[in-house]
Parts: structure tokens; sequence; C-alpha cells
């Protein structure tokens, strides 16, 4: 078979999709252009008198304290006196009511609004530069780098202030080398509530008595941790704001009078205790402000701010500090914290409100004419407006200051106003796209679906010996390319890598269709019969069959939120609907039912059945009843949902949270009984597979992996959710031996899965041979060997049929090797090949076993059932798919080669996304499941990679499954073949043959073509879905939704494609492996073939 | 030849829909507060009834169910229960069917009920009229070649469209527009009604325009 020209051909679909997204992409999620200049001292100046030194004039505070405290919700920190029964997380922060109720000149307490995206690191980056770190960001949470921009700890070390820092590791790789004294902590170990803040506490106080610091940065985890780990509403959270509460009074203790002290939450947490983003309970967390010097000019007044945004944080602190506003903030200084004109008088080198909001506002303005010189994103007419705006403020402020007369309240209110729209102006400008290359992706993407679907349809043509060759369109593509550079050489000075990308892309495409056409016509005028054939195959009737229509369905329901917020339902109606098409069809057809003796056979009208009615109707039962398991395991999926935030009645499947938080002891033990039965179901249902189609008699690898590794894999899984699930306090002196378990057992199981995985590739085959002599030699004449394709299936004249020339070089050989050998029986000795017929199955059925184990063990434990569930509905699929074929074939209308039907690979590829949401996957950020990157690494990672890799497969394990035994599909109907159906008009006779997946080695051209054909299919599915996400995105990128649905299920849809499409390819390459070792293995058995 | 047959089976359709009409339009004049969105669930069962009742007694006049050899009086009530099984299991079928397209399970199940109701007397109630209490022929008349008569034909298309036209209706539901139609069931049983009242309009059309190419075998 052609290896190659297939891979290839997959390969470039593939690379195109990935150029038409990384296009769009990078138009689409623009990010915010950073401007890399510094504030000085000198850029600070009081307008009206000598120049002064901005950093020279003593501050209002020498030091400060800024506690951060991870997720802490503002109803966390709000204390409700008449609240009797106060949940868990709720009235856990007296010591801020106290303060501020006792002493209200000192303390303030306020929500304080976080921007989305609601992650540790952009919030971190946020509240330091006072800018608005934008979407794409949200990657980098893994991998920080540090930050460019101005900020305020970058400030601070300007000034000579000495930076001490605990807490959170994120902000050592934020801010390398600007601490004066630094202790990170380990961050991303979810599991962990104590270790960060037990650190920090260790130092906190020691480092608050000495006077070595001017600025005490200390980052608690443990608030956080505990809500992804346990939720807010767990005692586990109460502990851990009581002790919050401790920290905060025996800070304020040893606080002096030049100090302030700053409480904040860096993001709040929804109800499940995750955030990420833009719902009110993500970003809604909490600022106490405290200074045992007076603060406030009185108590709160109506006047204040019902609620800070974060980015105000920045001038404020920057001016209480005395250092200069970091140049890229747009935030607007905090004016209670201010005197008001006329009262500085009492407070050293303390600027009053006007003072402040004007400095504030000249920075403002300044970053505002910077950053429209160097980028041209914010729109001319708003630019315009805002710089008049300025102008005419400071005329007003500087003949106020100059009179010095008293400044009109007018003024301080246009001052605010003008910040206020620079910050809106600025918050809607870096939602800006890049139209340019979101059109180039979007019709590259466009292009790519349509080479798909022809390289589909036209596969027996591509992989024909007149197919087009690679060379012409290699060359075009690379010149393309190079076009591209030289073109962006001479126009613009520089190349940008998208533009090279798209060209290349662009050209293929149109080489590609030009010579599919070509070849196509080729094809047509060789064999005229075959025109009517193929002429009609772009026709709208031809397309809009109901499985086209499903999938048309399915991508239009991308582009409405609702559906998209409804993913899994949408999904599960289809995958519903699909299904029931079957058998509909089936009847429609006349293929279900055995023809009865009526009128209609004698007329005519429905060919006389190949094969007796009682096959028809085992195999129509067989369908019956596998499309009731589909419509089951689809129904009872449905019960594995998670829940969206916008779904307001929605609850989470119970089996979603792990086995660790369920209190209820018994409840527990149910769960996780039935966790490992379905597992063991799983793996007996596999194993009995392969014994039934005799796949377990040798002793290669594979057969190996298929006895021993799976059951151990099994075993190893069960244990580890028996250590996992246990809880912590349960078996106090078998700690260590639990923490040792929790390491070991996921990591055997690794170990395990990769020796399989080596194993099945390394040695591919479960072909048993066995040579019998003892029956044949009573025997005096020679009988025919016996060459059996499986077990279960009468021995006669099976090789017969089977590849005659091989069979008969292979039946010489052996005889001659037995009388070389010199034995004493004079009879040819018989041959078994146990499994042959399922040689290509058996081994990539045994990939997706393992790998679904090893997936397995990325998800919580309930999960179990659901990849039960997964098992039974691609059995189901595969059963139902062999018994349509076989009963189209065997009632005469089969078309002849090995082709899956569209309704199938839609089937098949909608089952993937059903799944994705049947493993309690959704796609939005914060329901990714961090927890996948622990198992096996309870103490945490030190790179990224690999908990990155983790929670990709933890994601996407369904689509991983699905795409992996995809070319199953082709190999099902072979499998489940029922004999006679095929070499019926060749051999009539009663020894009819069973040769299974040995008819692809027959024909090699119509194996690499269908298998070319299935995978391009299964691509275009997802293509198009992404295709339609990509739409979504492009058409309603003004919508409301559009962060919060339509983005994050491009990068979700995208990232499953990529995912789909590269395990995609791994399956294809298994076959093509298996085949060569088929290949090897025949040349073995008949060396004179290899002649 | 098929003239006649073709002008009977439109004034019957027509007579099918204007009690459709009538049973929508009639209590909303007499009854005060009837509509169909917010009394959904009476103006279901009296439309149900009225096709009902009319069909049984458009097709019983027409003489269109099979002619049977005995005509016994126990073979009659044989028949009639049978019947009635039929439309109680096609009920339970319907039923079942909708739950598994993702119909809430518990909460709703009379207005789940309620529209397998419909759809049952929108189709399986035409079967029984049309073929008889025999689920063989039910099932032979929905493929290709299994239509024997202009009626079978038209059956067919009533049937499909009633089908498509409950499935289509399902569409609505997920989208956030706050309608009245779009609470369960409403929208899936104006889309069964819709379609079935299309498939009523297009049958006798489609016939009409194909009497050309249909040839049937005689029985
Ligand atoms: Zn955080
Ligand atoms: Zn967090």
């Amino acid at each position: 078979m052609k290896a190659l020209p297939v891979l290839v051909l997959l390969l470039w679909v593939c690379a195109l999709y990935f150029a038409g997204i990384y296009l769009f992409v990078s138009g689409f999620l623009l990010v915010r252009l950073e401007v890399n200049r510094t504030s000085t001292c000198g850029d600070v100046l009081h307008p009206a008198e000598e120049p002064v030194d901005f950093c020279r004039v003593p501050p209002r505070f020498r030091r400060v304290v800024l506690l951060v405290i991870d997720a802490l919700k503002f109803d966390f920190a709000r204390f409700d006196r008449s609240n009797t029964s106060p949940r868990p997380y709720e009235n856990k922060l007296p010591v801020l009511e106290e303060a501020a109720s006792s002493r209200p000149a000192h303390s303030r307490l306020f929500p304080f609004r976080a921007d989305p995206p609601t992650t540790t690191m952009q919030r971190i980056k946020g509240f330091t530069t006072g800018s608005l770190p934008t979407f794409v960001d949200v990657g980098n949470n893994f991998a920080s780098s540090a930050i460019l921009e101005d900020n305020l700890i970058h400030q601070f070390g300007q000034t000579g202030k000495r930076l001490v820092f605990m807490g959170d590791d994120t902000w050592e790789s934020l801010f390398p080398k600007k601490f004066h004294r630094s202790l990170p902590f380990p961050s991303f170990n979810v599991k962990d509530l104590h270790t960060v803040d037990n650190g920090i506490l260790q130092h906190l106080y020691t480092t608050m008595v000495g006077d070595d610091w001017d600025v005490l940065v200390a980052h608690f985890l443990g608030v956080d941790h505990c809500g992804h780990r346990f939720g807010p509403d767990h005692a586990a959270m109460a502990e851990k704001l009581t002790q919050m509460d401790g920290v905060i009074r025996s800070v304020m203790e040893r606080l002096q009078d030049d100090t302030l002290l700053v409480v904040m939450g860096d993001h709040g947490m929804t109800d499940t205790g995750d955030h990420g983003g833009e719902s009110q309970k993500e970003t809604d967390a909490a600022v106490f402000l405290y200074s045992p010097a007076p603060l406030f000019p009185g108590p709160p007044s109506q006047s204040e701010p019902g609620v800070v945004p974060q980015t105000d944080l920045v001038p404020t602190l920057a001016l209480l500090l005395g250092v200069p506003i970091p140049y890229s903030s747009v935030g607007q200084v905090l004016l209670p914290l201010f005197p008001p004109h006329g009262q500085t008088g009492g407070v050293v080198g303390g600027l009053s409100q006007l003072e402040a909001l004007w400095i504030n506002a000249k920075q403002v303005n300044r970053f505002l004419e910077t950053y429209s010189s160097m980028a041209e994103d914010i729109p001319p007419q708003s630019l315009s407006q805002l710089r008049a705006e300025f102008s005419r403020l400071s005329s007003e402020y500087l003949a106020t200051v100059g009179e010095g007369r008293s400044p009109s309240p007018e003024l301080m209110a246009s001052l605010q106003a003008y910040l206020t729209s620079v910050r809106d102006t600025c918050r809607a400008t870096w939602a800006q796209f890049n139209p340019l290359k979101m059109a180039a992706g979007l019709s590259i993407l466009t292009l790519a679906c349509l080479v798909c679907f022809i390289s589909s349809e036209l596969s027996h043509v591509l992989i024909g010996d007149n197919g087009p060759g690679f060379k012409a369109p290699v060359a075009v593509t690379l010149l393309a390319g190079l076009c591209a550079v030289v073109g962006q050489l001479i126009a613009r000075g520089f190349t940008e890598m998208s533009w090279c990308v798209a060209a290349a892309a662009f050209s293929s495409e149109l080489v590609f269709l030009w010579r599919a056409r070509r070849a196509r016509m080729a094809g047509i005028a060789k064999n005229g019969s075959k025109a009517l054939k193929c002429a009609g195959w772009l026709m709208p009737h031809r397309l809009l069959t109901p499985p086209l229509l499903v999938a048309l369905l399915r991508c239009a329901s991308l582009l409405s939120d609702s559906y998209v917020i409804a993913e899994g339902r949408v999904v599960t109606f289809l995958v519903f609907s699909l299904a029931l098409y079957i058998p509909i069809h089936l009847n429609w057809d006349h293929l279900l039912l055995p023809p009865s003796p009526d009128p209609l056979k004698s007329a005519g009208l429905v060919p006389p059945p190949a094969l007796s009615p009682s096959t028809v109707r085992k195999e129509s039962t067989t369908l019956l009843s596998c499309t009731g398991l589909l419509i089951g395991s689809v129904y009872l999926s449905l019960s594995f949902h998670g829940c969206r935030e916008e779904q307001g009645s929605c609850q989470p499947s119970p089996f979603l949270s792990p086995l660790s938080r369920l209190q209820n002891s018994r409840l527990k033990n149910l769960h996780y009984v039935l966790s490992v039965v379905s597992l063991g179901f799983c793996t007996y249902l596999l194993r009995s597979c392969l014994r039934h189609y005799g796949n377990l008699n040798s002793s290669g690898g594979t057969v190996l992996v298929a006895r021993c590794i799976l059951p151990l894999l099994s075993v190893c899984l069960g244990l580890h959710w028996a250590v996992s699930a246990t809880a912590e306090d349960s078996f106090r002196n078998l700690t260590e031996f639990i923490s040792l378990a929790q390491l070991a057992l996921p990591r055997a199981a690794f170990c395990l899965l990769g020796l399989g995985l080596v194993l099945i590739w390394l040695d591919p085959l479960t072909v048993f041979v066995k040579t019998r002599s003892e029956y044949s030699s009573r025997t005096s004449t020679l009988p025919p060997p016996r060459y059996r394709a499986s077990t279960g299936i009468s021995p006669q004249a099976e090789l017969r049929h089977l590849i005659p020339q091989i069979y008969q070089r292979m039946r010489r050989s052996l005889d001659e090797g037995e009388l070389s050998a010199g034995s004493e029986v004079e009879s040819g000795p018989a041959v078994e090949a146990y499994g042959l017929g399922t040689v290509y199955s058996a081994p990539l059925l045994l990939l997706c076993g393992l790998l679904g184990i090893g997936l397995l063990l990325l998800h919580p434990e309930g999960m179990a059932l659901s990849f039960f569930l997964l098992l039974l509905e691609m059995a189901a699929l595969l059963h139902i798919h062999a018994s349509s074929t076989t009963l189209s074939s065997l009632q005469g209308t089969f078309s002849g080669g090995y082709y899956v039907p569209w309704t199938t690979v839609v089937l098949w590829s909608l089952a993937a996304t059903q799944f994705f949401h049947a493993t309690g996957h959704l796609p939005t950020f914060p329901s990714i499941q961090w927890g996948a990157a622990f198992v096996g690494f309870p103490d945490g990672h030190t790179g990224t990679i690999l908990p990155a890799s983790l929670v990709t497969l933890n994601t996407f394990a369904a689509h991983i499954l699905f795409a992996v035994a995809c070319p199953l599909l082709l190999f099902w109907p072979l499998v489940r073949e029922v004999r006679g159906s095929r070499g019926g008009e060749a051999f009539g006779e009663e020894g009819e043959d069973a040769v299974m997946e040995m008819r692809l080695r027959e024909n090699p051209q119509q194996f690499s073509s269908a298998l070319l054909q299935l995978s391009a299919r299964y691509l275009f599915i997802h293509g198009a879905q992404v295709f339609a996400s990509v739409c979504a995105a492009a058409i309603l990128r003004r919508h409301l939704m559009v962060w919060k649905v339509f983005a994050p299920k491009l990068m979700f849809e995208a990232s499953g494609f990529l995912v789909s499409s590269v395990f995609l390819l791994v399956g294809v390459t298994f076959v093509l492996r298996v085949d060569v070792a088929v290949g090897r293995w025949f040349k073995r058995l008949i060396p004179d073939a290899s002649r | 030849m098929w003239d006649h047959e073709i002008r009977a089976m439109a004034s019957t359709h027509a007579i099918i829909a204007s009690s459709v009409f009538m049973a929508t339009v009639l209590p909303a004049v007499l009854v005060p507060g009837f509509s169909v969105y917010g009394t959904h669930l009476l103006w279901l069962y009296l439309v149900s009834g009225s096709i009902a009742a009319v069909s049984v007694a458009v097709f019983w006049l027409l003489g269109l169910t099979p002619p049977t050899k005995k005509h016994s009086l126990g073979y009659k009530l044989s028949r009639l229960f049978r019947s009635v099984l039929y439309l109680f299991l096609s009920c339970l079928f319907f039923h079942t069917v909708v739950v598994l397209y993702g119909a809430p399970l518990i909460e709703s199940a009379l207005e789940t009920f309620s529209l397998a109701v419909l759809l049952t007397s929108l189709t399986t109630l035409r079967c029984l009229c049309i073929l008889g209490p025999n689920v063989q022929a039910w099932i032979r008349v929905f493929s290709r070649h299994g239509a024997m008569s202009v009626w079978d034909t038209c059956l067919q298309i009533t049937v499909a469209c009633t089908l498509v036209g409950a499935w289509v209706g399902a569409f609505p539901i997920p989208l956030d527009w706050d309608r009245p139609w779009q609470v369960w069931p409403v929208s899936c049983s104006l889309g069964a009604m819709i379609g079935f009242l299309t498939g009523l309009v297009a049958a006798p059309a489609w016939i009409h325009y194909h009497r050309k190419q249909l040839t049937y075998k005689c029985k």
C-alpha cells in the first residue's frame, strides 16, 4: 500500500488548517502594545512653583505593607452582625469591621473590582502596572515571564526603597532581581493549603519588626487553594479565613505611624472556588486600607466611590509613597485618601486632592500621547476629543493655581471624568482586531475545508497511479513563501512570518485544487463510464444528505451563544437524531427487514437477496440493539455534564468532584465501587474482544501488553483511586505511606503505559502461527493446509481465496522446509494462523484501550463510568456501521470498496464532542481540570511543559480516543464480515471464505484510498467546526458574549482540532506501521517472496 | 385516473385542517382566557381530539380501511382493542423518544405526555385509519417502494412532515429570547402541528405533480 502519499496528504491538510487558525487567531486575539518607557522623578512637576524633584519631597508614607490574600472575595471580607448563622466563609474576618468602626479615619474597606481575565498572573500585572492586560496573556499563566512595562515595583526600586517579598513565586518570575530580599514559595500545587502561608508567617513578623525594608509584599495563597480544592463553602475555608484574620491583627499591631497597610485580594472566586472569567463573583475582590496615622479626612461619606477599580491602586500608592506613577498606568487616584485643598498643612509632604488629580491626569495624558504615536488603534476621533478636553482642563487648572484661588468642584469632577474616559477608551481599544489577518485566515480555512472535502471524495484518484505528484506543488509553495518574504522586504523593510505562511498555504491550496480538477478530468476521460458517477459530486442534492445536514446544523449552532452554552445538549440531540436516521434510512431502502415473498420481488423492483433471511434478520437485530445501546449510552452520558456559569439552574454532575471531597463515607464507597467496576468492565470487554478474534495466542509484545500490562494498569488505577480517596486525617499513622503511594502508583501506571505503547509499536502483530503435523500424518493423501484467518470459523479452503500466489509459495516452502529438516512426516504440514483476520484492528484496539485507561488516570474517579459509556458507544457505533454495511452489501446495493459513509463519520466526530462534555469538560477557561497536572506529581512541577501537556491530555481525552480509533471504522465491517457476503459471486461453493482484514492486503490501492478518505472525512467534520467557530468569532466580534463565549469556544475548538488531527495521524501512522509489519511477516513466512 | 382520488384526498385534508382551525378558534371565542400559549395543554388536547374524531369519521366514510374477510363481531372487537392498544403504546413510545431527545424526565412529565398524545393523533392514528392495526404494514409503507396506493404516499408525506416539524420545533428552546412559545413543549407541538398542516397541503400537491411517475402495484 502507498503509505507515503496518504501521510503526506493528511499532514499537508492539517498544516493548512493550522496555518489558517494561526493567521486568524493572531489577528483576532490582538495583544496590547506595551510601551517600554518608564516615568522618572523629573516628569512629575508641580506646575506653579519652582521645579522641584518630586522624589526628594518627603512623602506622606515612608513604608507600605501590601498583604495580598489570593482570591479574597468581597463576600469574605464583609462582616454582618445580623447574620446569626454564617456560612463557612462569612463573618470570618471581623478585624476589618472592627477597625473600620472603631477608627473610621484610619481604615476603610472597599470592594475592589478586577478586570478580566481574573487569573493571578494577569492580576499581579494589572495592579502593579496599572494597565489592562489582555485576553491573550491567559495562556502565560504557566510560563509567567518578567514584566517589561513600567510598574510600581520598578519605581519603588528606582527611588531607593528596599523591597521585601514573600509568598507566591509568580512575583519572583514577574519581577526577577527587583527585590531587596525575597522568599518565594511554589504556587502551582493547588492541593497544598499551608506551605506558602506558613512560610510567609515564619518570616513576616520578624521582618516587620526589623528596619531593613520600605515595601513589604506578602502574597498568601491558602484561601485560593482552599477554594480550588474544597470550594468556598467548606470548613477548611473558615479555618483559613480565621487564620488570615489573625495575621491581619498581628500585622496591624506591629505597624508604625509612617506605614500604610493594604490588604487586598487579586480576584474573587465562583461558588465552586474557580476563577478566570468575568462574572461578578470572580471580579469582586476586597481592598482594606489602614494606617495608625489618620488616613482619611473623616468618616465615610456619600461621595466616596462604591467600588474601587483595581487599576486605581497604582497611582494612589505611587503618590502616597512619593514615587512617580508608572508610565502606562491608566488608573485614577483614590481621592478620599488625599486631603482636600488647603488642609494639607498638617501632613508632611502630602498632596492635596487637586494636586494628586493633576499629576495623575498629566501622566495619563502623556501615556496617551506616547501610545497613540506608537500604535494607531485608538480611534482618532475620541483621541482628539480627549486631547481637547485635557488642554481645556490644563489651562483651567493653571489659571486656578496661578491666581491662588481655591479650585471649583467642577474642575475636580471634570478631571475625574477625563481620567475615567481615558480608561474606558483604552478598554474599548484593546479589544481591537487585525481585519486583514482575520480575512486571510478565514479564506485559508475556507479553502482548506474545500481541499479536505475534495480529497475525501477523490481519494481514489489522488492515490491512483496517475494521481498528482508532489514535486511541483512543493516547489510552488516554497516559491510563494519566498515571494512573500521578498515582497515584504521591499515594501516594508521587514518580514512578518505569518504573511509568508499565508502566501505558501494559499498558493498550495490553489495548486492542489487545479491539479485535482485536472486529475479528475483525466480520470473521466480514461474511463467514460465512471464519468457519470463522478460528475455530480458537488451537486447540492448530494451534499444535502441528512448526515451532512446534521454536520451543517452542528456548525450553525456554533454561531449562536445560546447554542454554544447548551452545546452538550445540542450535540447529544444531533447524535440521537443521526442514530435514529440509520435504521429508518435502511428501512426506506428495503434493507432492514428480510424481503418477504411479496409481489415486489417478482416485479423485479427489489433485487434478489444474496443471503438467507435469517442472516438479514440477525444483522438487523444486531443493528437495532446496537442503536438501542448507542441511544442508551448517549442518554446516560448526559448525567456527567458540568455547568457553565451562564446556565443558571444547572447542577454539575456529582461524579465530577474528586472522591476526596466527598464527606459521606458510604456514598464515597459506592462511587468508588462503581468506578472500579466500570474500569474492570472496560478491561474485560477489551480483552474478551481480542480473545474472541484469536489475538491472544501468540507470544509477541502486543499480546504481552494485552495479557499483563492492561490488567496491571487497571489494578494500578484502582489502587490509586483508593489511595487518593482516603481522607487526609483518617490514617494518621500511615500518612507517609499514603503520600508515597500517591506518588508511586500513578507513576507506575505512566511507566506501564509507556512500556505498553513501546511494545505495541515495536511488535504490533498478534498472529499466532501453529504448525500441526500430527493430525495430517495419519492421512495418506495431502490434505489442504489449514490456514485460518481466525478462530471460530470453519477452516475449510480458507487460504484459497486469500492471496493465492503467496499461499502457494508458502505451502511449497513449508513442504521443502519439512523435507530438508528430515522429519519422518511424509505429508505436508497444516498451518493455522490465529488472529490473522484482525491483524490491523487488534493492535489498534489495544492502543485505544491503553490510551483510554491512561487518560482516565488524569480524570476524577467518577469519570470511569463515563469512559465505560464511551467504550460502549464506540462499540455500538462500530457494530452499527458494520451491520449496515453488511446489510447493504448483502442485498446487492453495495457499491464496492471499503468506503465509510458520511453518516458514520459524522456520528463518530459528534460523539467525540459529546464525550468532551460528558467527561465534565466545557469550552471555558475556569472549567479546565487543573488537578490533572498533579496526578503522579503531588508536589507540583518545575517545568511548564509536562503539566501543560497533562492538562491538555485531560481536556481533550474524548477527542484523542475517537481520533486514534478512527481507522477502526474501516476495519470493523471486515472484522464482522458475514461469510459469503463478498466472495459470493466468485466462489459459489459452500466453503465460503472469511479472510476479514486480509482483503485489505489484497487491494493495497483501495486500502490506502479508503484510509485517506476516512481520515479526510473525519478531518473535514472537525475542520468545518473550527471554521464555524472562527466565523462566529469574526462575525460576532463586537457581541456582548465574545470574550465570554465565542473566543474561549474558538480556542477550545482550535486546540481540539489540533489534538484530534495529531492523534488521527498517530492512528493512521500506526495502521501503516502494522501494514509494514504484516508485510515483513509474510516475507518471513515465505522466503521466496523476498527474492 | 387518479384525479378523483386526489380530489377526495384534498377535500379530506381540507376537512381535517378546518377541524384544527375550529379547535383553535372556537374556544378562543367561547372560553375566556383561552390562548394557544397560555392554556397550551387544553389547546393540545382539543386539537388532538378533534383531529382524531374527524379523521376516524372521514376515513370510515371513505371506506379506506382494508376490507376484511371476516365480519364477525368478535373480530371487529379484537381489531378495535388492538387499535386502542397500539394507540396507547404509540403514546408511550413517543414519550420515551421525546425524553431521550432531552425532554425533562420528571418535572414536566404531563407536558411531555401531552406532546406524545398529539404526535400519536397526528401520525399513528392516521396509520391506523389507512392501514389498520398491522405494524408490519406500517413498517412496509415507510420504504421506497412500499406505498401501494395514493393514500400510502400521502401517509408517508404527512407523517414525515409532522415528525420533522416536531424535530425542528425543538430548535428554538435553548435560545435566550424568553418568548412564551419557547416554553416546553409549546414550540415542539406547534412545530408538529405546522408540519402536519404543511403535509396536508403538500401531499395532494406532490401527488398531483408526480402522478405520471407514480406506479402502484395492485393489492
Ligand atoms: Zn489569584
Ligand atoms: Zn486560583
